[in-house]
C-alpha cells in the first residue's frame, strides 16, 4: 500500500535526490541526510499509520479498561464478583444498615421477577441470605440474565455477594418458577454516612434468545 | 497514466481535458476545487432539511412532518453538516493553500489525495440514499440523532444504519488520507528557510488539526465497529444484557467528539488569522503564542470528554475534574481572541467581505464560547442539558463560527483561485443579511433553552412560540441569502464582468502565496523560493 500511495506523480516538480537532501536538510536544520524525497513521505506515512491503527485499537481498549476503572474505583454502582466469605469477619453489631431490593424487567423479557422480602436489616460484618422470585410465564425456554446494580454507587466497593444468581445464566423452561438465593455481607469499612444500600436487578433476554421470547408474546396474550 | 505523465514532462501548464481531469486528478488545486464543490453541494443540501425542521416548529403542533421523520432530519442535517460540509470544506481550503503558502509544488501524496476526495460522493451517497428510501416509504432513514448514542443505534436503530455505518467508515478513511497528506506536505515540502516558526498560521492550525483527525478518527471507526457486531454478530460492548453498558458508547464516541468540535474550529481560527493582519495591514500580535494556544487546545481536547455526560450519574469527583479541565480551555481561546482583537488595534483597517465575516467571527465565536462556559459548569449544566440552550451554543460556534470561518476564507481566496475580484456589493449584501438573520435564527434559542424547551422534539408548548417563529424567519433569511453567495461564486469563477485580481490582491497581503500569478498557475512553485 505504501508504494502505492507513495508512488508521486512526477511530472509536477521531480527534484534530483541530490537536491531533495538539500532541502531536507535546510527545511528540517538538521544534518544534511542522503533522503530521497519519496522515503521521507513514506516514513511520514508508516510512523502516522501507526498511530492510525494504535488509536483504533485504543478505542475497543477503552472497553476493559473502563471496566478496569470501574471496578478500581466502584463507580457505576458495579458490585463486584463472587467472594469468599473471611473467616474471621468482625460483625460491627453498634450499628444497622437496611438493604433494599428491587426487581425489574427488561421491556421485552415476559418474566415475573421480584424479591422475596422488600428489605432487611443488617449490621455490618453479618452475612445475609435473601431469595428473589422468578417465574416464566410463556410457553418458551427463555434464557436471562440479570445485572445486578448497587445505589449508592460509591458504597459499592464494601458490598460482597457470596453467592447470586446473577453470576450465571437462568435458564427457565415453559412455566417453570423458583427461588433464587443471594447471599451478602457488608464490609465493616463501609463509610458513617452510608444507612440505606439500595440493591436492584434487572432481568434481560439472553442476547440470542429474543425469537423465543418474541415468539410468546401472542402465547402470553392467548392465555389471558 | 504513464502518456500523461510524459506528457506533462514537456508542457508544464498542459492541464488534462474532460472528465478525467477531475476523476484522475493529481493536482492539488482541482481537488481542492471538488473538496469545496462537494461542500458547497452539502451545504445546501443540509440547509434544506435545516428549513424543514424549522418550517415545522414555526408554530405548535404538527404541520409538515410526523415525528418519526422529524428524528430523521435532525439527524441527517447534522451529520451532513459535520461531516459534509465543515470538515471537507475545510480539507479543501487546506489542498488549495497550504502548497502554496509553504513553497510546495503540490501536496506529498498527490494519488492518495485523488483517493481521499472521491471516497467522499460514495460515503454520502450511501447516506442520502437512506433518506431518499425513507422519503419513498422504505423504511426510516437514521434517526438517532448525529451523536447516535446506543441503544437508539444499536438495539433500536433502523435498518438502514448499516449503511450509516459504513458511510461513517468511509468518510473516516478519507479524513484520516487527507490528514496524512497535510502532515506529510507540511513536514516534508515547506521551502527552504521556512522553519516551523516562520509558518503562516492557517498551516500551523491545519498541522495541528490534522493530528487531532489521525487520533480521533480510527476511534470514530471504532465505535461504529462495535454497533455493528452488536447489531449482527451478537456482542454485547453497549448491551447490559450480555454485560456491556450503554454509557460505554457516550465515552467511547465523545472521546472522538470532543477533539472533533476542535477539528471543526481550528482551521477556520487558521483563516482568521491570516485575514485579520491583511485588512489591519500590520503583522499578527503574538504569533508564537497563537501557535501555543491553538496547541493547547488540541491537548485540552483529550481530557474533557465527560462534560457532554454530566448527567449519567458520574461520581462528583469527576464532574469536577471536567469542569475545572474545560475551563482551561477558555484561557488558550481567550488568548487567541485577544491576540486578534490586539491584531487590530491601532492597524490601517479597511472592511471588505473578508475583514466582514472575520470580525463577525470574532464577535459571535465569542458569544458561543461565553456560553459553552456557562454549559460548563456541572450544576448549570444539569439545567441546560438537551435544551436549546445547547443548540444555541453549538450554532453560534459552528455557523458563525466555523461555517464564517470558511466564507470569509472563500471571499479572501478566490480572486487567488480564479484571477478575479468577486462583486463586492454582493459580499456585502450576503454578509449583512447573513450576520444579521443568523442572530434573529439563533440568538432566541438561548432563552428557549433557559425557559425548559427540550432538543430534537417537532412539537412544543405554546408559550414558546413567538421566539420559535422568529427563529424560523431568521431561518429562511439566512438559507436563501446563502444563495447569493453561489450566485457570487458562480460569477467569480466564469469572470465575465468582473474585475482582473492582481498577484498581490490584497494591499496587505503578505506570504507566499500572494507571489504567484491570479489566477495561481496549475502547478504551483516548481522551483522552491527562498524564505528568509
Amino acid at each position: 500500500m505504501d508504494i502505492a500511495l507513495t508512488g508521486t506523480v512526477p511530472q509536477l516538480y521531480n527534484p534530483s535526490a541530490g537536491e531533495i537532501s538539500e532541502r531536507l536538510g535546510t527545511i528540517m536544520s538538521a544534518p544534511p541526510k542522503q533522503n530521497h524525497g519519496n522515503d521521507a513521505n513514506k516514513k511520514v506515512i508508516i510512523q502516522l499509520m501507526f498511530v492510525v491503527v494504535g488509536m483504533f485499537g485504543f478505542g475497543f481498549a477503552l472497553v476493559p479498561l473502563y471496566d478496569v476503572f470501574c471496578d478500581l474505583t466502584g463507580l457505576n454502582g458495579k458490585t463486584g464478583g463472587q467472594v469468599v466469605m473471611p473467616a474471621e469477619m468482625k460483625v460491627d453489631s453498634s450499628r444497622e444498615i437496611t438493604v433494599e431490593f428491587m426487581a425489574s424487567l427488561n421491556e421485552t423479557m415476559p418474566w415475573s421477577f421480584y424479591p422475596d422480602v422488600k428489605s432487611v436489616q443488617v449490621h455490618p460484618g453479618q452475612p445475609m441470605k435473601i431469595s428473589y422470585y422468578v417465574k416464566n410465564d410463556t410457553n418458551n425456554e427463555i434464557v436471562g440474565q440479570a445485572i445486578p446494580s448497587l445505589a449508592p454507587g460509591l458504597a459499592a466497593p464494601y458490598f460482597h455477594k457470596t453467592e447470586c444468581f446473577c453470576f450465571t445464566e437462568q435458564i427457565l423452561k415453559a412455566g417453570e418458577e423458583k427461588h433464587m438465593p443471594v447471599v451478602f455481607f457488608i464490609d465493616p469499612t463501609i463509610p458513617k454516612d452510608v444507612n440505606v444500600l439500595t440493591l436492584s436487578y434487572t432481568f434481560f433476554i439472553k442476547p440470542g434468545s429474543e425469537a423465543a421470547a418474541s415468539l410468546t408474546d401472542n402465547s402470553k396474550h392467548q392465555d389471558l | 497514466m504513464s502518456a500523461v505523465i510524459e506528457e506533462h514532462h514537456d508542457h508544464h501548464d498542459h492541464k488534462p481535458t474532460g472528465i478525467g481531469r477531475w476523476l484522475f486528478s493529481t493536482n492539488h488545486k482541482d481537488i481542492g476545487t471538488m473538496y469545496l464543490w462537494f461542500s458547497f453541494i452539502m451545504f445546501f443540501i443540509g440547509g434544506a432539511l435545516a428549513l424543514v425542521i424549522r418550517a415545522e416548529l414555526f408554530q405548535p403542533g404538527l404541520q409538515f412532518v410526523e415525528p418519526e421523520m422529524f428524528n430523521q432530519l435532525t439527524t441527517l442535517h447534522g451529520l451532513i453538516m459535520v461531516f459534509g460540509v465543515i470538515m471537507p470544506a475545510f480539507v479543501g481550503l487546506a489542498n488549495w493553500m497550504v502548497p502554496m503558502m509553504i513553497g510546495a509544488p503540490d501536496m506529498a501524496l498527490p494519488r492518495m489525495n485523488n483517493w481521499s476526495f472521491w471516497l467522499l460522493p460514495g460515503a454520502f451517497g450511501l447516506l442520502l440514499a437512506s433518506l431518499a428510501m425513507s422519503l419513498m416509504g422504505m423504511g426510516s432513514a437514521p434517526n438517532f440523532g448525529w451523536t447516535f448514542y446506543a441503544p437508539l443505534s444499536t438495539t433500536f436503530g433502523p435498518a438502514s444504519t448499516d449503511y450509516f455505518i459504513f458511510s461513517v467508515h468511509m468518510m473516516g478513511i478519507s479524513s484520516i488520507m487527507g490528514a496524512i497528506n497535510i502532515i506529510a506536505t507540511i513536514m516534508n515540502l515547506r521551502a527552504p528557510g521556512m522553519t516551523y516558526m516562520k509558518m503562516p498560521i492557517f498551516v500551523w492550525t491545519w498541522f495541528i488539526t490534522a493530528y487531532l483527525l489521525i487520533a480521533v478518527m480510527p476511534v470514530l471507526a471504532g465505535v461504529v465497529t462495535m454497533m455493528l457486531t452488536d447489531r449482527h454478530f451478537g456482542t454485547s460492548f453497549f448491551n447490559a444484557a450480555g454485560g456491556g453498558d450503554p454509557v460505554l458508547f457516550q465515552h467511547v464516541f465523545w472521546f472522538f467528539g470532543h477533539p472533533e468540535v476542535y477539528i471543526m474550529i481550528l482551521p477556520s481560527f487558521g483563516i482568521i488569522s491570516q485575514i485579520v493582519p491583511t485588512f489591519a495591514r500590520k503583522k499578527i500580535f503574538g504569533y508564537s503564542s497563537m501557535v501555543y494556544a491553538t496547541s493547547s487546545i488540541a491537548f485540552l481536547s483529550f481530557i474533557v470528554w465527560a462534560h457532554h455526560m454530566f448527567t449519567t450519574g458520574m461520581p462528583v469527583a469527576g464532574e469536577l475534574f471536567f469542569m475545572y479541565a474545560t475551563m482551561l480551555i477558555a484561557v488558550p481561546t481567550g488568548v487567541k481572541v485577544f491576540n486578534w482583537v490586539s491584531t487590530m488595534w491601532k492597524g490601517s483597517l479597511s472592511f471588505e467581505t473578508p475583514m466582514l465575516f472575520a470580525i463577525a467571527f470574532i464577535f459571535l465565536f465569542t458569544i458561543g464560547g461565553f456560553t459553552g462556559l456557562m454549559l460548563a459548569m456541572t450544576p448549570a449544566d444539569f439545567q441546560y442539558q438537551d435544551t436549546y440552550f445547547v443548540v444555541a451554543h453549538f450554532h453560534y460556534v459552528l455557523v458563525s463560527g466555523a461555517a464564517f470561518g470558511i466564507m470569509a476564507g472563500v471571499y479572501f481566496w478566490i480572486p487567488k483561485w480564479t484571477g478575479n475580484m468577486y462583486d463586492e456589493s454582493l459580499g456585502i449584501w450576503h454578509f449583512w443579511l447573513s450576520v444579521i438573520s443568523i442572530n434573529v435564527l439563533f440568538f432566541p434559542m438561548h432563552f428557549l433553552g433557559l425557559a425548559g424547551m427540550p432538543r430534537r422534539i417537532p412539537d412544543y408548548s405554546l408559550q414558546f412560540t413567538e421566539f420559535n417563529q422568529m427563529a424560523t424567519v431568521g431561518a429562511f433569511v439566512f438559507g436563501f441569502s446563502q444563495l447569493i453567495f453561489l450566485y457570487n461564486v458562480i460569477k467569480t469563477a466564469r469572470g465575465k464582468s468582473v474585475e482582473k485580481a492582481t498577484s498581490q490582491v490584497w494591499e496587505g497581503a503578505e506570504g507566499l502565496e500572494w507571489t504567484l500569478p491570479s489566477p495561481a498557475p496549475f502547478h504551483s512553485f516548481t522551483t522552491p523560493p527562498q524564505v528568509k
